[in-house]
């Protein structure tokens, strides 16, 4: 169960977010630290200064983004740098997404790999608030390795969601190549499915995706949260 | 809502018979319960007249005895007024055969209907429906019986939005000796839905299986719809229809796109244990199969053939169909090969599939399935039959049953459906072994009990 507070905050975002009819990233990533879910560690600057320390202070690779109300696809405008590990590139891709439309800050983040995983969630007209969960990253549409299930779930729904999937030696290990954290896993999906219990008649659908899953953490490095 | 008196009736009224027309569909509902079923009825027409030389009654309140349900088979824009004469005179609910409501745009008289039965608690099928079913009890569907064919008493109940659908899925069942407690056409489904039919077969001691057709939900239906089926003790077969992608391009989230109404309705099921057939042709296998086995099993299917070809056959279905056919362990081979005759003992090959080749007698099969049951890593066994060969005897069927209850094990057998072999089909049947005219058919069958939950 979600504690009074952590709903209250996040219906303070929601509320906030209603008349653009989507969350801004940096917004719907508070939302989901809010309800206890892994995010990673970031800077939402219009200052290149600042974004500098932050690469200093992560000490490796970072990704940076643009925020601007009018880009809910980011991929289609170009409008994430991945990678950027020194001050000349960092100014050079900061300049440019500043340059994109709309733009108002940049969110530059920690960039943590591992395997790119997607939750989402739909509030279905005949089964209400479904959990999707598969194989992420940009591609999840073509590939689409993904299970449904209605939430809440409990940790049963989720080993058998990820037992469905083509591709799950890629989450549970495969040639001598670690899996993820499946208890990690599992405890975010959980979490995630008594989230959108919650809020199911305050948001249509939400894409963590990609999801990145490690051997320690599972960190939604892009969240779009659609509402209704 | 007490169903009883809709499903299980001693009296019933049917209201719109003809004096003029012997097609009408009150007539033929009439007819056939008259003359057929222990259920009273009377005929009703607010005109009057005769019918076979015997009075109409003009309402259904002035008939004297107590009506336990009415089938109403009048114009859409006269059902308010039976309804209520109905409520009246204390009926238990009806069937409402009448079309001409929500279907043909009449929303405002089927919402009529609605409220006057609400305020009553007054429960009803339909309306634009085909009917009901009970063997043995009523028969309500307004097809003549010489047109159908209608499966005997047996266990399975069967609920469907299409009458269209309900009456041919009948023939099947018929066709593969499948029994049913009750079918019912829901139609328009104003009142009783598919909620309440589950609430009925679940308590129903003659139902073992519920199977259900369904086009869609209602908003939110679905979640209390699987709600109800999660508590529920006895196994759920579906069938969907309508499972095209209409209406998802145009959305903003992959996750909409991915999630497109029927793939989470179809992942739903399979969450709730719930046995989705693709077709006909499984929903027929998944409740015969059910009807018989409540045990679940996880995948692992042993085969015993007399023939390589069909054991390989099955074993290429198995894959198909998500279910293993696993390596058997050595003490089950020794075992089986101590007690073969010994005119096949070099023949056989005892490698999951098994096959005993054309040569072999009853008691080798019996052995076979006794032993694969015993195997640890045996779930269930399907004995497939081919009885060509002279060494197997009319009695089979029944023996290798014996076998299968003595294991405590699900069995499932295909034997050709043919009338020269009725007997080995009974002998299986009637000690409650499902058999499958096919071997694709057969594989179905322990694919039901893969996807059932454990009652």
């Amino acid at each position: 169960m979600l504690e009074k507070q952590m709903i209250k905050d996040s219906r303070e975002i929601l509320v906030n977010s209603k008349p653009l009819g989507w969350v801004l990233e940096p917004d719907a990533k508070q939302l989901m630290k809010i309800n206890s879910l892994d995010i990673p560690d970031s800077i939402l600057t219009d200052s290149f200064e600042q974004a500098e320390r932050f690469l200093k202070k992560v000490g490796s690779p970072v990704v940076a983004k643009a925020v601007s109300k009018k880009i809910l696809h980011k991929t289609e405008y170009n409008a994430v740098a991945l990678g950027i590990s020194s001050p000349d590139q960092l100014k050079s891709e900061f300049a440019r997404l500043q340059g994109l439309e709309g733009c108002e800050n940049i969110l530059v983040e920690e960039m943590v790999k591992g395997v790119e995983l997607i939750i989402g969630s739909k509030n279905d007209f005949q089964f209400g608030p479904v959990v999707v969960f598969g194989i992420g990253g940009t591609s999840v549409e073509i590939y689409n390795d993904t299970a449904i299930r209605m939430a809440p779930l409990q940790t049963d729904d989720v080993v058998s969601m990820v037992d469905s999937l083509q591709a799950k030696e890629i989450i549970l290990g495969h040639r001598g190549k670690a899996g993820v954290n499946i208890e990690v896993l599992t405890d975010l999906i959980i979490k995630f499915s008594h989230f959108i219990m919650e809020f199911e008649n305050e948001i249509e659908s939400i894409d963590l995706n990609p999801v990145i899953c490690t051997q320690e953490r599972c960190v939604i490095a892009d969240a779009r949260v659609i509402l209704p | 809502m007490d169903l009883k008196c809709l499903f299980r009736p001693s009296t019933m009224a049917v209201i719109g018979v003809s004096t003029t027309l012997d097609s009408h569909p009150a007539n033929v509902i009439y007819n056939k319960n008259h003359l057929r079923y222990p259920v009273k009825t009377f005929p009703v027409n607010p005109k009057g007249g005769l019918l076979n030389r015997e009075p109409l009654y003009k309402s259904v309140e002035d008939i004297e005895e107590n009506v336990d349900m009415a089938v109403i088979a009048v114009r859409s824009e006269f059902v308010p007024k039976v309804l209520e004469q109905c409520i009246k005179k204390g009926v238990g609910g009806a069937v409402m055969i009448s079309g001409g409501f929500a279907e043909s745009g009449n929303l405002e008289i089927q919402q009529r209907v609605v409220d006057i039965a609400k305020e009553a608690s007054f429960p009803f099928i339909g309306p634009n429906c085909l009917g009901t079913y009970a063997p043995d009890y009523v028969d309500t569907f307004f097809l003549p019986g010489e047109r159908i064919i209608s499966p005997d008493k047996g266990n399975v109940g069967f609920v469907s939005q299409s009458g269209g659908v309900l009456v041919d899925q009948m023939v099947k069942f018929a066709g593969q000796g499948i029994g049913i407690s009750l079918a019912v056409s829901i139609g328009n489904k104003a009142c009783i839905r598919e909620i309440e039919m589950l609430e009925w077969f679940e308590q129903d001691i003659e139902t073992k299986v519920i199977a259900f057709y369904i086009e869609g939900f209602g908003k939110g239906e679905g979640r209390k719809f699987i709600e109800k089926v999660d508590i529920c003790s006895k196994p759920v077969v579906i069938i969907k229809a309508g499972k095209s992608k209409k209406g998802i391009e145009a959305v903003s989230s992959h996750t909409a796109s991915l999630a497109g109404d029927y793939r989470v309705f179809s992942e739903v099921m399979k969450q709730f244990c719930v046995a989705e057939a693709e077709n006909e042709y499984e929903l027929t296998s998944f409740c015969e199969s059910l009807s018989c086995h409540s045990s679940r099993i996880t995948s692992n299917v042993g085969i015993v053939s007399l023939s390589g070809g069909h054991g390989v056959i099955a074993a290429d279905a198995c894959e198909l169909n998500g279910l293993s056919v696993p390596r058997i362990e050595k003490e089950t081979r020794d075992a089986i090969t101590e007690k073969l005759s010994p005119g096949i003992k070099d023949i056989v090959s005892l490698v999951n599939p098994l096959d005993l080749t054309g040569s072999c007698v009853d008691s080798d099969i019996m052995t076979c399935a006794r032993h694969l049951f015993r195997d640890k890593n045996i779930e269930c066994v399907l004995a497939l039959l081919i009885p060509y060969s002279p060494g197997i005897s009319a009695d089979i069927g029944a023996k290798l049953s014996q076998v299968a209850r003595n294991e405590g094990k699900p069995m499932i057998a295909y034997v050709p459906n043919e009338d020269k072999y009725r007997i080995i089909i009974e002998g299986f049947e009637l000690n409650n072994i499902p058999v499958a005219s096919s071997v694709e058919g057969a594989v179905l069958m322990a694919k039901a009990l893969k996807r059932c939950k454990p009652c």
